[in-house]
């Protein structure tokens, strides 16, 4: 009788893991693509990804400090929002674009919204798309062994042709970490190995991109053009480490299947009819922010009520 | 004589049509590409606000009550024509800047709003005032967001290049997605400095409304205002 019991809400069963872990499993994941990109494009990626990444831990730094707020910069999140900020840069970007961009994707998109688990959309691609309309110049001036050249999407936006294999490992032009698939994918693997991302959403989207895009562009099915749309671009990069972001994806199943469609659809709408070659990173903050009316209309049933509509209440 | 600079101090920081009340935003956000054609909307809009102020103040106890909006719209629409035609008479430039937004003025929420909120309810020498106050509310909003945008989206003001020559222009601003973030960054400013306004707390907690205009709908602010007036 004289044992106290403890009474508590739930959760009862707890997960050692915490965000620190998860963030390093992503660093650990973006490794493959940082050091392909550097040894791809030499020295300046390796810069950008430095100074980006430093940018915008000291912006989190700054603000908390300034803000009197508790300082979250152990969590890696920021050195995550930067490299990935970084591997969406061209290598030529001047070093003032990186921190321009770090910065607002720390301050503005992150950090005025509450901080980490608060973002509306993804930092690192809302600063990407804001430099992009900035300086649409130096944003896509990719320079692949000293010539300035077209990225594969590009190339078939032209009509052009393309290697597959050096589209595959990655040795064509285009930003710091989408070029090599191969690296991208062992970076996937680790994680879905982990468990830090499943495999609902990346696969969902690309395979509604793939379908969209053979169904409604003049190429069709044709192999070599599907192939360019899974490995020319920032498809893979953004399937596997941008959408499925944990605070800017839905966390309903069904939520994660419509967000995926709907995602493949926009991408293949940008890619198909837009004037850019690409269209990955307006199709995921554009889905950021539909996040919240999808969770809203997946919603589930809580246990018993299921039964209400069949007129016992 | 102090209700009347009451009503100047009101539009112009305690109740900001901009920055606190959030009113007119269509053409805050189309028009403020630069200083220029943020002050020249303003003050068009100022004008027009100031005269329909004054002739719905002088009709107010000849409308109808419930025929009120269709004869509010009518009085601006009049004034906003004017005003348009004189535009195109006399600042053909800044008439072609601001194009479709001149004649959108009649719908412009400030206008309507000050009309029903104040003009329909108190005397024409304070609905003026109020309208003077509001106008210039909205030019100083206008301007600011337009003098920032131009600043950071084109590193000009008022058509003057101020930015050093290296300085590459962040063109994001001069586009409709710069104009949110400027316009919810100066808001957020002006809410973090707290500034006196109407949604700062600057009225008395022992007021009726507790001082935040959140809890208050419609009318019953206006009510609230008349007492904390008083108590003064």
């Amino acid at each position: 009788m004289s044992k106290i019991y403890n009474v508590s809400a739930s959760p009862h069963i707890r997960d050692h893991v915490n965000t620190t872990d998860i963030m390093f499993d992503v660093v650990v994941a973006l490794l493959p693509a940082s050091i392909f990109g550097i040894y791809n494009f030499g020295l300046s990626a390796f810069l950008t990804i430095l100074i980006t990444v430093a940018t915008c831990v000291l912006t989190e730094l700054v603000y908390e400090l300034l803000m009197k707020q508790r300082v979250t910069v152990g969590d890696l999140s920021a050195v995550v929002t930067g490299l990935l900020l970084a591997l969406n840069l061209p290598p030529t970007v001047p070093w003032w674009i990186c921190v321009l961009g770090g910065v607002f994707a720390i301050l503005v998109v992150k950090m005025l919204f509450g901080g980490i688990g608060q973002n509306i959309m993804n930092p690192a691609l809302a600063a990407r798309c804001f430099l992009l309309i900035s300086f649409a110049g130096h944003m896509t001036n990719f320079v692949m062994d000293g010539v300035s050249g077209p990225t594969p999407l590009a190339v078939l936006k032209e009509g052009g042709k393309l290697n597959l294999l050096s589209m595959f490992f990655g040795t064509t032009g285009g930003t710091i970490g989408e070029t090599s698939a191969l690296a991208i994918l062992l970076g996937a693997a680790y994680l879905l190995i982990k468990k830090v991302i499943t495999w609902r959403i990346p696969v969902i989207y690309i395979i509604t991109t793939v379908l969209f895009t053979g169904i409604f562009h003049k190429n069709g099915f044709a192999p070599e053009f599907m192939a360019a749309q899974v490995c020319g671009g920032g498809l893979l990069l953004g399937a596997f480490f941008m959408a499925n972001d944990y605070t800017t994806s839905p966390i309903t199943v069904w939520g994660q299947v419509i967000y995926a469609i709907i995602l493949g659809i926009l991408t293949g709408v940008f890619r198909t009819y837009g004037a850019s070659a690409e269209g990955v990173s307006y199709a995921i903050i554009l889905c950021n922010l539909l996040v919240p009316l999808i969770e809203k209309i997946t919603i589930p049933k809580s246990f018993g009520k299921a039964g209400a509509k069949h007129g016992n209440k | 004589m102090k209700r009347y600079m009451e009503r100047l101090w009101n539009g112009i920081i305690k109740e900001n049509p901009i920055f606190v009340l959030m009113l007119g935003m269509c053409p805050t956000l189309a028009v403020t590409t630069s200083a220029t054609n943020g002050l020249g909307m303003g003050l068009t809009t100022a004008v027009v606000l100031i005269m329909s102020n004054a002739l719905i103040s002088l009709l107010r106890k000849m409308i109808p009550d419930r025929v009120r909006i269709p004869a509010y719209i009518v009085v601006v629409a009049s004034f906003v024509t004017i005003v348009q035609l004189l535009l195109q008479a006399y600042l053909k430039s800044l008439n072609d800047a601001l194009g479709i937004y001149i004649p959108l003025i009649v719908v412009n929420c400030i206008i309507l709003g000050r009309a029903e909120a104040y003009a329909s309810r108190n005397s024409v020498g304070l609905a003026i005032f109020d309208g003077i106050g509001m106008g210039l509310g909205f030019t100083v909003g206008l301007t600011c967001i337009g003098l920032v945008r131009e600043l950071l989206g084109a590193g000009t003001v008022f058509g003057a290049a101020v930015m050093p020559k290296a300085y590459e222009p962040i063109t994001i601003f001069v586009k409709p997605a710069g104009a949110f973030l400027v316009v919810a960054l100066l808001g957020a400013l002006q809410n973090k400095f707290k500034l006196k306004s109407a949604t700062n707390g600057s009225v008395p907690a022992t007021a009726g409304c507790g001082g935040s205009c959140d809890k208050c709908a419609g009318s019953a602010c206006a009510e609230n205002h008349a007492r904390i007036a008083e108590k003064k």
